[in-house]
């Protein structure tokens, strides 16, 4: 049970600026997904959130703040997956998912590291490849095993950049139906940098629509997914249509003149 | 569309199911040390079989009862044995040599096996990032150039700065924006090229003697080993293989990328600047008294990864048992197999270890890395 506040997050490289004071919090329990276009900054903020880049701003996991914690303390309290999975060179499933035992274990494996993979595994549905090498897996499955990797750390708060957007439409729904299930069964905060805004729709229970490093608006997805909004953030025009009880933007034409350079 | 996974995530199900996935788990663990107690019985085969054979052939078990009885005599002082001839052969001639095999085939083995794993590249060893290369320059700098500030030890303390500055110059290209595997490995034959010229040049400015001590050495020999020499290698992969094997969870989860290791709370800069550091410096010892030997550092951790999987606790130890066995093996072919010529040793650790690497890259295919 945590609550995250994101406040005043800024981060800019030498070159350019590319978050400017980006604030908003998030309940237990809660998957808030990230949207916007390209070079919005969304891979950016949960590069900073995990402290990979070092942004201004605090990160307050119920009042600790994240940029001030030990490597293996903000370890144990944030999980990160990938766009990409990625493992260790002739490394089974099991082995990649006992990385994540990583910040709480020392050296040596001990049997309760083997049960919380065991279990992870099981709970995730991959048990049968526990044993099989990851590079041999299908870009879902590895997906699956970078969640189950990020679940063995136990973290109150889970980062997911861009996790679906290498699947296909059954993986993607596979990974993000996980993902739900687990958040909301151990009452995780979860962030989703997803480039799909009908997915984002579908399984975040609120929006943070990024355009140019800041917080275009914030709330849920049917309050902010308006075809003005489209237009003015993707530089795109489109209909938003009602599909399952969930908002879905179907894009009609980029609009050229001066918002083109956006409507990537 | 809606499929959920909710249902496996009761916890009956866990216990039903657990015991199967971690006894399999358990059963790949033991496994592993099946791999690294055979490959230790097979060097003391080695190392009886090396004692053994040589323009003086003793009986096998002989050389057991020698070898064991001289270590008991060691460990009691009070203890004494009777001289012979046997014991002053294999005590004072081959034993070294034997010693010094297993040692540098150790070292070159766990530096393969550091940089493979802490540069994601699976070419990564200190030959073909022109580390050893280095050494060498740095030793010639010593044994022909006369730069010898560190007294009898410049030879080593020279190899050393030298591998350890090729080292950073490799770290800093292998972080630049940009690199691939395949890049990083064309900036070490690159170095190693300049090394090597630079190398030839001192050559080429050396007397006879000390061009012949250098060319000799170069080719990679075990010859010149005695037992101050192997103390020296020893106490510094006594030193460095302990300390790579403490880390090996880490160099692991390197192996899985930057950022993963960074999430999992690990300091990657520093353990990947530490854990080179001891690379360059089991290179720099191994080079500066065997000269460059090639291929053990490269096929080793292949090896121990394709029949262990890669959990570097296990890939460090295995590449050091596999790269003394390695080498033993080569130096004693190549000392009894044209006697009373002898080989330099690294023209048969490729011809031991290249069919054998290539055997298994084509039945494992593409899951080899």
């Amino acid at each position: 049970m945590v609550k995250v506040d994101i406040n005043q997050v800024s981060f800019s490289y030498p070159s350019a600026d590319v978050l400017h004071d980006v604030t908003f919090q998030i309940g237990p329990g809660e998957i808030t997904g990230i949207v916007g276009p390209n070079g919005s900054g969304k891979s950016t903020l949960i590069k900073c959130i995990d402290t990979i880049l070092k942004p201004k701003g605090s990160i307050l996991l119920d009042g600790r703040n994240v940029l001030k914690m030990d490597s293996v303390e903000r370890a144990r309290n944030i999980g990160l997956v990938h766009q990409h999975g990625s493992s260790a060179m002739n490394s089974t499933v099991f082995e990649t998912v006992l990385m994540g035992r990583r910040p709480h274990s020392a050296w040596r494996i001990r049997d309760e590291d083997i049960d919380k993979v065991a279990e992870t595994l099981e709970c995730l549905g991959i048990k049968d490849m526990a044993m099989r090498d990851f590079s041999s897996l299908s870009g879902g499955q590895k997906q699956i095993t970078m969640l189950a990797r990020a679940i063995c750390q136990e973290p109150e708060f889970l980062l997911l950049d861009e996790p679906t957007s290498a699947l296909d439409i059954k993986n993607q729904l596979e990974v993000l139906d996980i993902l739900r299930t687990l958040v909301k069964k151990q009452s995780m905060a979860a962030i989703i940098a997803i480039h799909d805004l009908n997915l984002g729709a579908r399984y975040a229970d609120s929006i943070v629509m990024l355009r140019e490093g800041m917080v275009f608006s914030t709330g849920k997805a049917d309050e902010l997914y308006t075809p003005e909004m489209i237009e003015e953030v993707y530089g795109v025009k489109a209909v938003v249509l009602e599909v399952l009880g969930k908002p879905h933007v179907v894009p009609v034409s980029p609009i050229k003149k001066e918002s083109s350079d956006q409507a990537e | 569309m809606n499929r959920t996974t909710d249902t496996h995530c009761s916890s009956d199900v866990y216990n039903k199911n657990n015991i199967s996935i971690q006894e399999k788990f358990r059963q790949y663990h033991s496994r592993k040390i099946l791999f690294l107690t055979s490959v230790s019985a097979v060097i003391v085969l080695l190392v009886g079989i090396a004692a053994a054979f040589g323009s003086y052939n003793l009986n096998l078990l002989e050389v057991y009862r020698i070898i064991v009885g001289g270590v008991i005599v060691k460990i009691f002082p009070e203890l004494t044995l009777p001289e012979s001839v046997a014991g002053t052969i294999i005590w004072e001639l081959r034993l070294p040599r034997i010693c010094m095999a297993v040692v540098s085939g150790a070292s070159l083995g766990v530096a393969g096996a550091i940089m493979q794993g802490v540069l994601r590249n699976p070419l990564a060893e200190p030959f073909t990032l022109g580390i050893s290369s280095a050494a060498a320059m740095g030793a010639s700098l010593s044994i022909i150039g006369g730069i010898r500030l560190f007294g009898s030890y410049s030879v080593v303390i020279n190899a050393f700065i030298c591998a350890f500055l090729a080292t950073i110059v490799i770290y800093t290209i292998a972080k630049s924006k940009g690199m691939t595997p395949e890049t990083i490995i064309l900036s070490g034959i690159a170095i190693m090229f300049l090394l090597d010229a630079v190398t030839a040049f001192m050559q080429y400015l050396g007397t006879a003697q000390q061009v012949q001590a250098v060319v000799f050495w170069m080719m990679g020999s075990i010859s010149v080993a005695g037992w101050d020499n192997v103390l020296i290698v020893f106490l510094i992969a006594a030193v460095s293989i302990p300390y790579l094997v403490y880390k090996a969870s880490d160099i692991t989860i390197i192996g899985a990328g930057d950022e993963t290791a960074h999430s999992l709370g690990i300091n990657v800069e520093k353990i990947r600047m530490q854990t080179l550091a001891f690379g360059a410096l089991l290179t720099a010892a191994v080079t500066a008294f065997c000269g460059i030997i090639g291929f053990v550092g490269l096929l080793s951790p292949h090896i121990t990864r394709m029949v262990i999987g890669g959990d570097n606790r296990y890939v460090i130890p295995g590449s050091a048992l596999l790269g003394a066995a390695l080498l033993l093996g080569a130096d004693t072919v190549a000392r009894t197999v044209l006697a009373p010529m002898i080989l330099p040793v690294g023209i048969m650790t490729a011809f031991v270890g290249v069919p054998f690497f290539m055997y298994l890259f084509m039945r494992k295919g593409k899951e080899s890395w």
